[in-house]
């Protein structure tokens, strides 16, 4: 275990440290004020800080819930229409055109335009991170579905399985591996959707936080800090979802 | 489980047969005189795939297998041997004729029928238990009912270590056996086998002909096995129909005079080479007209 626990995170840890190495040299080398690159340790007390006296807390809650009710509803949409565009043809030639403009269309140049539609509060955050989110599980669950191997498909109806059996014994767990590959995707980029929806208008929030240190408050050293929180979150969702994976995946040689 | 088989072992020990079966000018092989009903008759089955161009595969196939009776179909690639059994197994539905199994009419895929196919085509997510309890699990049998069943199959195949292992850590013939037991879960009248061992080595391949004998015995199932291996259809059959030709038609079909149970060495003896000349020769005279 100690082992297992060591060769996983050992990498991990080394990485981050040079990292942090390579930054503090190029502020001492650089001679950066803190207000342009603040130095890690400065960084590392305002983080602490700001936990502390609950300025980042509350900016956290309201992202994460944008996250996960955006990365909910726009995973449970693409799952179903990756799935259709799998199994339909007609579903494919009507709506794949549409998929992919949407998905060329900046989400940035739609931010404003569904903040004014929607508001400022958690609805338009949603929508932005469900629209961010739906693209990639889309594809990779019409990939997935698509690419379920035909010969298992004839076993299960050699054993005559319902079409609901076919779904939920064959194509869910046979397509399983590619639509957590989407699934992977998509929640790294809802983090993103959220900040992104933040900036085009908002009262709480690590987007918001964000312009707030860079703008108000000029205080860089709490805007690193911020940085540092949304990427934390953003691995934390992420092996959150690896180890979803690998329970439900498993090994399959 | 209890043997269902009623017939007796090695009534055809003292019999012999030397001379092959032709087919009929017309490519229509007799058919074996039956009971009540034969386990499985194909009548006058023609079937072609629709690809472009058109793939006609079989050509106004027909024969009849007993029940408890041990077929085997041996043809070269190309004859419809899969297809043949495909029909059987209600995965295709013949372009003219008809199949019955159990003397009812085949329109779709029947529970009373277990296939093999060539690949074990095991699902990876699952261990070697809950692929052969998948079967049991589609029909609705509870948790405890089907690993209990499916634990009786694993040690009836001869795999009875691998239940928890995954596909890919079985080795081939593991997976072979573990789709036997699949096969065999819902206690299938007709089991249908499409060269289940032929990625095999020879001499695993003999290992698991014994067991197959074995099995066939234990259950009583009718089998109906497509081999390439001429030897093989001999150490287990009591029939070997013979296809040949694009598409495929029976051109003979050749009793296996050999007592049962069968042994290995029973391969030495010299009505395994008069049959195996008799299949080669119904085979080559296809080929030269």
């Amino acid at each position: 275990m100690t082992r297992h626990v060591l060769r996983d995170f050992l990498p991990v840890v080394a990485v981050a440290t040079g990292f942090v190495i390579a930054w503090k040299l190029l502020v001492v080398i650089g001679g950066y004020p803190i207000f342009i690159l603040p130095p890690p340790e400065v960084v590392a007390a305002r983080l602490v800080a700001a936990w502390r006296d609950g300025t980042i807390e509350p900016h956290v809650v309201t992202t994460l819930s944008e996250i996960l009710l955006g990365f909910l509803i726009g995973s449970g949409l693409a799952l179903v229409t990756g799935y259709a565009l799998a199994r339909s043809r007609l579903a494919e030639r009507l709506l794949s055109p549409y998929l992919v403009a949407a998905q060329a269309t900046p989400i940035l140049a739609l931010a404003p335009l569904i903040a004014l539609w929607f508001g400022t509060g958690l609805a338009s955050k949603v929508i932005i991170c469900s629209l961010i989110v739906f693209f990639p599980i889309t594809v990779a669950t019409m990939v997935g579905v698509g690419s379920v191997d035909r010969q298992l498909l004839e076993v299960g109806r050699a054993f005559r399985a319902t079409p609901l059996q076919v779904l939920t014994r064959l194509e869910i767990p046979g397509a399983l591996p590619a639509i957590f590959g989407g699934i992977r995707v998509g929640a790294t980029l809802a983090v993103i959707g959220a900040i992104i929806g933040e900036w085009a208008g908002g009262e709480s929030g690590l987007g918001v936080l964000i312009n707030l240190a860079r703008g108000s408050l000029f205080d860089t050293p709490l805007l690193f800090a911020t940085l540092v929180t949304i990427a934390a979150l953003g691995v934390a969702l992420y092996w959150l979802i690896l180890v979803v994976e690998r329970r439900l995946v498993g090994e399959r040689g | 489980m209890a043997p269902r088989r009623a017939r007796s072992i090695g009534t055809k020990t003292t019999q012999t047969n030397r001379v092959a079966t032709p087919a009929s000018p017309a490519g229509q092989a007799p058919t074996q005189p039956t009971g009540h009903h034969a386990a499985i008759a194909v009548r006058h089955c023609s079937f072609g795939y629709r690809d472009d161009p058109p793939r006609p595969a079989l050509a106004d196939v027909s024969f009849e297998v007993a029940p408890g009776e041990l077929v085997a179909v041996i043809g070269a690639n190309g004859t419809g041997k899969s297809t043949l059994l495909k029909l059987i197994a209600g995965l295709l539905a013949p372009d003219h004729g008809e199949v019955t199994v159990g003397g009812r009419e085949v329109r779709g895929p029947d529970l009373g029928v277990g296939f093999v196919f060539q690949e074990p085509r095991l699902l990876p997510w699952r261990s070697a238990l809950e692929n052969v309890a998948f079967p049991l699990e589609l029909a609705g049998w509870s948790r405890g009912a089907r690993e209990a069943r499916a634990r009786d199959l694993l040690r009836l195949v001869g795999a009875p270590d691998v239940e928890r292992l995954r596909p890919h850590q079985l080795s081939g013939g593991m997976r072979q056996r573990t789709a036997i037991a699949r096969a065999l879960a819902l206690e299938p009248a007709v089991l249908l086998l499409d060269e289940p061992f032929s990625a095999l080595d020879a001499l695993t391949r003999e290992r698991f002909n014994v067991a197959l004998q074995s099995i066939w015995r234990t259950t009583g199932t009718t089998i109906l096995l497509v081999t390439h291996s001429i030897s093989e259809a001999i150490f287990l059959a009591d029939r070997v129909v013979v296809l040949a030709g694009r598409p495929g038609r029976i051109v003979a079909q050749v009793p296996i005079r050999l007592g049962r149970p069968r042994s290995l060495v029973d391969l030495d003896a010299s009505i395994v080479s008069d049959v195996s000349a008799a299949i080669r020769a119904a085979l080559e005279r296809e080929e030269l007209a």
